[in-house]
């Protein structure tokens, strides 16, 4: 399996009135072209994790790792250029909720246009042409329309496949995905995970899936890291999840109320201070 | 205890909730399911007064209820938990003073002692009783706001999602406190939530929404039986079993 990514200590600090906290201590971890889980509640800093790989982390917050490199490059004390060439185009990102991630005084197709504007080389009509195909790809029937469209004018599914067209237009290495699902309804979340399933895999890019869920990211991903406290607690193939080791994996998988299990009262989480040492 | 014949609720022109008719025996756990949009939030807002009734019939308790009008009694009998504890609890009122405010309204006696074992009651101790709202984690917010419905002794609970903004550790320990508040108290819960798993853990039967209408009733066995008779059921059963297998091709 060739290494897209390799990140070893990362630690991402912010400074408190009560001294600098870290939020990510010491995470580590490879990423080929495959499904990668990150999971954990909040605070756990997933998403910061995911955050970092983009240099996005929000200062005053610092991030810090003996080794972030991405396709062999070195991404520590990247600088802006550096940045700039990844961002959008090899690296991309599709956020929680497309109502605030996409931009409402923009018609979907200008922004999608200005993504794939980022790679160069292309003119306008190729780029209309290209954005229309990823409209098509992410199974919308009417892409014209969308195209024309406002994200207001968008239900919150369709919004979100119209992010993941935009991201995936440029044809990136690696799709960091933060709850890419979260603020969708079920029904939809099922479609929506499948064209990125199927975009992901007929591309050969690398994937991160950062989500809470933990039955969902088992089904979806091929592994899975379990973050708590900053920290990864268990690393595991996803298939393996029914065994996991950890206490904590464990309480997470247990305390969902289940169709098919009437468990009264619910296995509650039995948190242990160890856990986050 | 709660009786709901076409209820339809109307905001100008547009129709949130088009004819649902539902009925809560007493000491019932009851649960409307949905997806965004589908008006399921609108009729407990309704029967509470939050949005006006247009149409149908709504009686809770024996009262008729009108458009949005409610009396002091029934406040006191019918309170509701919102989804989201980081909104619903004023940011600069302390526990103790969102606890003690409906106690005043009402007039109850011995305040000082219904603080007390309320928060005894939701799993808070009374250290918790004079922190701000934002030196509370999200489960021990929700649990404020329980208490805050708690602690007028109502005989009903409308609960608007309330735990889904919550963790799912937090949330089986504040759905844990719920059950058991039901099953002490001989309360009557109408549940509103988007998630099948949770409103098939706390609610007998429950009913089904899509688009301001009524799709079915069910009850859990039947649900665990994945015997839905409409299509639209089932593909909300499909698709909370989580994400398929895939066939490779």
């Amino acid at each position: 399996m060739t290494e897209l990514l390799k990140v070893e200590d990362l630690r991402i600090t912010f400074p408190t009135r009560q001294g600098p906290r870290e939020a990510v201590r010491g995470v580590s971890f490879t990423l080929g072209r495959e499904r990668l889980g990150v999971v954990g509640e909040s605070g756990s800093g997933k998403s910061q994790t995911g955050r970092a790989l983009m240099g996005l982390t929000p200062p005053p917050g610092v991030a810090t790792a003996r080794t972030l490199s991405f396709d062999g490059q070195d991404l520590r004390g990247a600088g802006k250029r550096q940045w700039r060439a990844l961002r959008g185009r090899r690296i991309a990102m599709v956020m929680q909720d497309p109502k605030y991630s996409l931009n409402p005084v923009m018609t979907v197709g200008r922004q999608i246009s200005e993504a794939l504007g980022r790679v160069g080389g292309l003119s306008s009509r190729e780029k209309r042409a290209k954005a229309l195909a990823m409209l098509e790809a992410v199974m919308i029937r009417d892409p014209e329309r969308v195209y024309d469209s406002y994200p207001h004018e968008l239900s919150g599914g369709m919004g979100q496949r119209a992010m993941i067209a935009m991201m995936l237009a440029p044809d990136p290495d690696l799709l960091i995905a933060d709850e890419p699902t979260s603020a969708l309804d079920v029904t939809v979340r099922i479609e929506v995970l499948r064209i990125m399933d199927r975009l992901v895999s007929e591309r050969g890019m690398g994937l991160i899936f950062i989500s809470h869920d933990l039955k969902l990211v088992s089904q979806f991903c091929d592994r899975v890291l379990v973050m708590y406290a900053g920290r990864v607690v268990e690393e595991l193939a996803a298939a393996d999840l029914a065994s996991a080791q950890h206490p904590y994996t464990r309480g997470l998988m247990r305390c969902t109320p289940d169709l098919d299990h009437d468990l009264r009262p619910l296995p509650t989480l039995r948190r242990d201070a160890e856990w986050a040492k | 205890m709660i009786e709901v014949e076409d209820l339809e609720v109307a905001f100008g022109r547009v129709k949130a909730v088009r004819g649902v008719s539902l009925s809560v025996p007493e000491g019932e756990s009851f649960g409307i399911v949905g997806e965004s949009g589908s008006g399921k939030s609108t009729v407990l807002r309704a029967i509470c007064g939050l949005a006006p009734i247009s149409g149908g019939r709504v009686r809770v308790a024996g009262e008729e209820l009108r458009k949005t009008a409610r009396s002091a009694g029934f406040h006191r009998s019918v309170q509701m938990v919102f989804q989201d504890p980081y909104g619903s609890l004023h940011p600069r009122h302390t526990v103790d003073r969102v606890l003690s405010e409906p106690l005043a309204i009402h007039r109850f006696d011995d305040r000082e002692g219904r603080i007390r074992r309320v928060l005894e009651a939701v799993g808070l101790g009374p250290g918790f009783r004079f922190r701000y709202p934002h030196q509370l984690s999200g489960g021990q917010r929700q649990r404020v706001a329980i208490a805050r419905a708690l602690i007028l002794e109502p005989k009903i609970l409308l609960l608007d999602e309330p735990t889904s903004a919550l963790d799912a550790s937090i949330q089986a320990e504040v759905l844990n406190l719920l059950d058991d508040l039901r099953a002490r108290r001989g309360l009557t819960y109408l549940m509103v939530s988007h998630d099948l798993a949770v409103v098939a853990h706390m609610c007998d039967r429950l009913l089904v929404m899509s688009q301001g209408l009524e799709v079915e009733t069910l009850t859990r066995e039947a649900l665990r039986r994945r015997a839905a008779t409409q299509d639209y059921t089932r593909r909300l059963l499909a698709a909370s079993e989580g994400y398929p297998a895939q066939e490779t091709p």
